[in-house]
């Protein structure tokens, strides 16, 4: 197989391969450009005949599913990252697969986190040909160093969901850890000791995987309700001793900032949506899990008991801030794609009016529609932005890959983007010239601000007139690429070789840039 | 030829913006640098330029540079080599940072000082962006934030940061130490635009004449004569019983604050939130300044968790007659400059005056009344001032009188 081949410049000015991993690829055409024809790909017809009549789909271990499942050389093994750092299940697929001698497997995670590094090993033996999804911290590391034997493919949590179902990534085993299952393999994430709320991540999994493996510690008597995971999608059901550390799993950059510089930020990036009529009854507004978007929130909702003004819905990943606004009737609904605390976990079991939503309803881009275009005002951050508001966040300006996408090309879809960052971290210059790597075309994103300044896209000639004597410190983009380095001094570009190691692909599936390997 | 190594910097592990810097003197070799950085893709090249530059600058022709760097901006690492370097050789040259010419602003005698955020000396990380928060002060400080091993390098960090940080529109002040090893502090920072000196722990007024005699010998030799104003701080029993004296001392002297850890610790009581035991020396102050016409600062509220707390020692400062207060932290700012300012009824009651006063002023009549009641002309003045105060911190409308009369 072909890591890569022949590269061209993409509508976006961007060299990128024409084929990956032997895949033929799309390069990217404009936002809105690409309108795929045909039908979605589809799993075989199973039938009742095969499966036990009493609904038992309980197998010994996970190592016997896996077998049972048909784990061979070569074959693409998915998994779902909504116990983010405190996953105890993804790592033991690669260690049964090594220990069975299999070689060149094709990760396909929602995302991975830092307790994924250990298998850098199985990267480097050769049972891990490549990884298809986000790729963090050490593995990203790796990856960069041109260590991966085949091509990393980034996308976002939509364009996940649409490489399944258009049939670009066929998932051959899916192993779905739910904290909550039956024997049937209905599995919810809202119960038992591993609970992180939602499992939307697997749902694609679960509907289109050739064979699907649902692990538990928490065996319920059916049904196990609620099923966010329906068990007519699953073929086996494996109990374990624990599915994932739960102090891990509800952890990190759940806190608000305590960084008087972040807080700043936040207020101002609150007090723009305030000046600007964008916090309106009736509203909608996602903001991430960063300690900033958390802050962002609740500036909001200083804003809104001030104002007297309530949200129809909050999208994006829960935690106690969101959920204090739910409760004290702030916001409607909270549409919650991932659940990032505790509070957010019981908020989802017992509230009717926090829903759990997937990838498919909230972002894939080849449906009837997503959420994400009716959300009023996302804040979300980026590792770097350009003078044409082109923005990245997978590579570090020293050109080192650290990040996925996760759900942010999905949100540049919303109404008004808002991109909250430092002007510069440490020493490192968030605006710049060119950004390292685009992950979103700077037509869909609306507005940067820094702590010294916000700049609109001229694009939004109507946000441009509503900030007129407002007070708030607008300024152009250039003016902030420029205060950044008087501070900082122009850093220089980061040098690559001239190989390909991983590609971004755009929430259609075409490909929008690519990362190259980093010169030691 | 001293064969020591010299430090300078912090490289802990939670320090940014900052470097770690060790510098030995070698007999031959030429001038070898081991750079470790964060953000050595992007400015490794620069960096190495700059270190050889200032090695060359102070004539050191053989050395063993180790740069541990954590972001630090070239200010911050030119500082901490300098401070290395000083440490080795003996020199008058100094390696200045360009002067940024927003940092040539002098200040007014009057200029309102309600908020001021002191910043610990060595820690460039927590200079950056203290502008940003709009404080009507910063107040570099080399005194009780920098530990005793770190005054030496301090003295370069503030020197460098007075040149090289805009602080946006805050007023340039650095707390030095206490007098008489505070006067040398002076040398690194006159020639450097500092707009405030504050003098810690006075006790006296000679202790003032003599931070304003250094003062005047560098500026003669710097050529150098942009105002330095003086904010002496009280913070004993010898000191408050001085206050008077202090307050008048010299002409320079426009605000005087009260430091209340180190006076509560002095006449042997803990300081409460109700702050009993410091009402009398509060008093005092603010009587000494008033007398003096300065403005009367208060001590900083340690609790930067609690700002209930914070406003409500913002409310009681503001009835004691206190002008502003010292922050320890950005957040504090806000909470301080909200309730320091005017409320709405002050703003009624001096509007309503001044108005009577323009009427008076356009009838030509000498007395102002309101109603059948007579109002005094320090209570019209007052009245001026909190006018001032609330159209200048956005709470009334620059043009009121004219809204008032449509």
């Amino acid at each position: 197989m072909k890591k890569y081949d022949k590269l061209i410049i993409n509508s976006i000015g961007r060299m990128v391969p024409t084929e990956v991993n032997g895949k033929a690829q799309i390069p990217f055409q404009g936002v809105g450009k690409h309108i795929p024809e045909g039908r979605k790909y589809a799993p075989k017809i199973s039938s009742c005949a095969n499966f036990p009549s009493d609904g038992n789909k309980l197998v010994g271990s996970l190592k016997e599913a896996l077998l049972k499942a048909g784990l061979k050389d070569g074959i693409t093994i998915s998994t779902h990252h909504h116990f983010r750092n405190g996953d105890l299940i993804a790592n033991q697929i690669f260690d049964i697969a090594a220990e069975l001698g299999i070689k060149n497997l094709v990760w396909f995670p929602s995302a991975s986190f830092e307790c994924n590094a250990c298998l850098i090993k199985y990267l480097e033996d050769g049972t891990i040909h490549h990884i298809e999804g986000s790729m963090n911290g050490s593995l990203g590391r790796f990856t960069s160093e041109g260590k991966m034997a085949g091509m990393g493919v980034l996308r976002s949590h939509g364009g996940r969901y649409q490489a399944v179902q258009d049939g670009e990534v066929h998932i051959n085993i899916a192993v779905i850890a739910a904290p909550t299952a039956d024997i049937f393999g209905n599995a919810n994430g809202v119960d038992g000791p591993a609970a992180c709320g939602s499992l939307g991540f697997a749902l694609v999994d679960s509907e289109y995987a050739d064979k699907v493996i649902v692990v538990t510690d928490h065996l319920v008597a059916f049904p196990c309700i609620p099923w966010q995971i329906q068990g007519n999608h699953v073929d086996l059901v494996v109990q374990v001793e624990q599915v994932g550390i739960p102090e891990k799993i509800v952890s990190g950059t759940t806190e608000i900032t305590k960084s008087p510089d972040r807080l700043f930020l936040a207020e101002l990036t609150a007090r723009f949506c305030e000046v600007t009529g964008i916090i309106k009854d009736g509203f909608s507004f996602q903001s991430g899990a960063g300690g900033i978007s958390l802050a962002v929130a609740e500036y909001f909702r200083e804003i809104m008991i001030k104002r007297e003004i309530k949200a129809r819905f909050a999208r994006g990943g829960s935690n106690k801030y969101l959920v204090s606004m739910l409760e004290e009737g702030l916001v409607e609904y909270i549409l919650d794609g991932q659940t990032f605390d505790l509070d957010g976990v019981r908020s989802m079991r017992e509230n009717p009016n926090h829903v759990w939503t997937s990838p498919f309803t909230s972002y894939n881009y080849h449906g009837k529609g997503n959420f994400a275009s009716l959300v009023d005002v996302v804040i979300l951050g980026a590792t770097e932005i350009d003078v044409n508001f082109n923005a990245n966040v997978v590579t570090h300006s020293d050109g080192v890959l650290l990040h996925g996408i996760g759900g942010w090309q999905n949100c540049l879809f919303s109404k008004t983007v808002i991109l909250t960052v430092p002007l510069f971290r440490d020493r490192i210059p968030v605006i710049r010239d060119e950004v390292t790597t685009i992950c979103g075309p700077g037509e869909l994103i609306d507005v940067v601000v820094t702590e010294r300044g916000i700049a609109i896209n001229p694009l939004r000639k109507d946000l441009i007139e509503l900030t007129k004597n407002s007070g708030l410190p607008i300024v152009s983009i250039a003016e902030l690429k420029d205060m950044a380095e008087k501070i900082c001094g122009k850093p220089a570009l980061p040098k690559f070789t001239s190989e390909p190691v991983a590609v971004v692909k755009w929430v259609d599936g075409t490909i929008l840039d690519t990362i190259w390997q980093v010169q030691e | 030829m001293n064969n020591r190594i010299a430090t300078a910097g912090n490289n802990g592990e939670k320090d940014r913006s900052d470097c770690f810097v060790s510098l030995e003197l070698t007999p031959s070799g030429g001038i070898q640098i081991d750079l470790s950085s964060k953000v050595k893709a992007l400015y490794g090249k620069t960096i190495l330029a700059l270190c050889s530059d200032v090695l060359q600058f102070f004539g050191i022709e053989n050395a063993i540079l180790k740069v541990e760097d954590k972001g630090a901006l070239p200010f911050v690492m030119t500082a901490r080599i300098e401070a290395a370097v000083k440490q080795l050789i003996d020199t008058d040259k100094e390696f200045l940072p360009e002067m940024l010419p927003e940092n040539l602003s002098s200040s007014t005698r009057d200029q309102r000082r309600i908020s001021r955020l002191y910043l610990p000396g060595n820690t460039p990380a927590l200079m950056l962006n203290a502008g940003i928060h709009a404080p009507n002060g910063i107040i570099l400080d080399l005194e009780d934030a920098v530990g005793i091993s770190k005054k030496p390098e301090a003295r370069y960090m503030v020197r460098n940061a007075l040149r090289s940080i805009n602080f946006i529109d805050a007023e340039r002040m650095v707390r030095i130490n206490q007098i008489p090893a505070g006067l040398d502090d002076l040398d690194y920072l006159i020639p450097h635009h500092v707009n405030l000196i504050l003098v810690p722990k006075c006790e006296s007024a000679t202790q003032i004449q003599q931070v304003n005699q250094r003062i005047s010998t560098i500026q003669e030799k710097s050529g150098l004569k942009n105002p330095v104003w003086l904010m002496p701080i009280i913070e004993s029993a010898m000191g408050v019983m001085k206050a008077l004296e202090i307050a008048q001392s010299a002409e320079n002297v426009v605000a005087m604050a009260i430091g209340l850890e180190d006076y509560t610790a002095d006449i042997g009581t803990q300081r409460t939130a109700e702050g009993t035991e410091s009402f009398f020396a509060r008093c005092q102050v603010v009587n000494a300044c008033k007398a003096a016409g300065i403005q009367a600062i208060d001590s900083v509220f340690s609790d930067i968790s609690d700002m209930e707390a914070l406003k409500e020692n913002v409310l009681r400062s503001k009835a004691l007659g206190f002008d502003g207060m010292g922050c320890i932290h950005p957040r504090q700012i806000k909470v301080i400059h909200d309730n320091f300012a005017p409320d709405e009824k002050e703003i009624e009651n001096a509007k309503n005056i001044v108005l009577a006063f323009f009427e008076a002023t356009e009838k030509g009549i000498g007395v102002v009344s309101l109603g059948n009641k007579m109002i005094d002309a320090p209570v019209v003045k007052r009245a001026h001032r909190t006018i001032d105060l609330a159209v200048s911190m956005g709470k009334l409308d620059a043009n009121w009188v004219e809204n008032f009369k449509k």
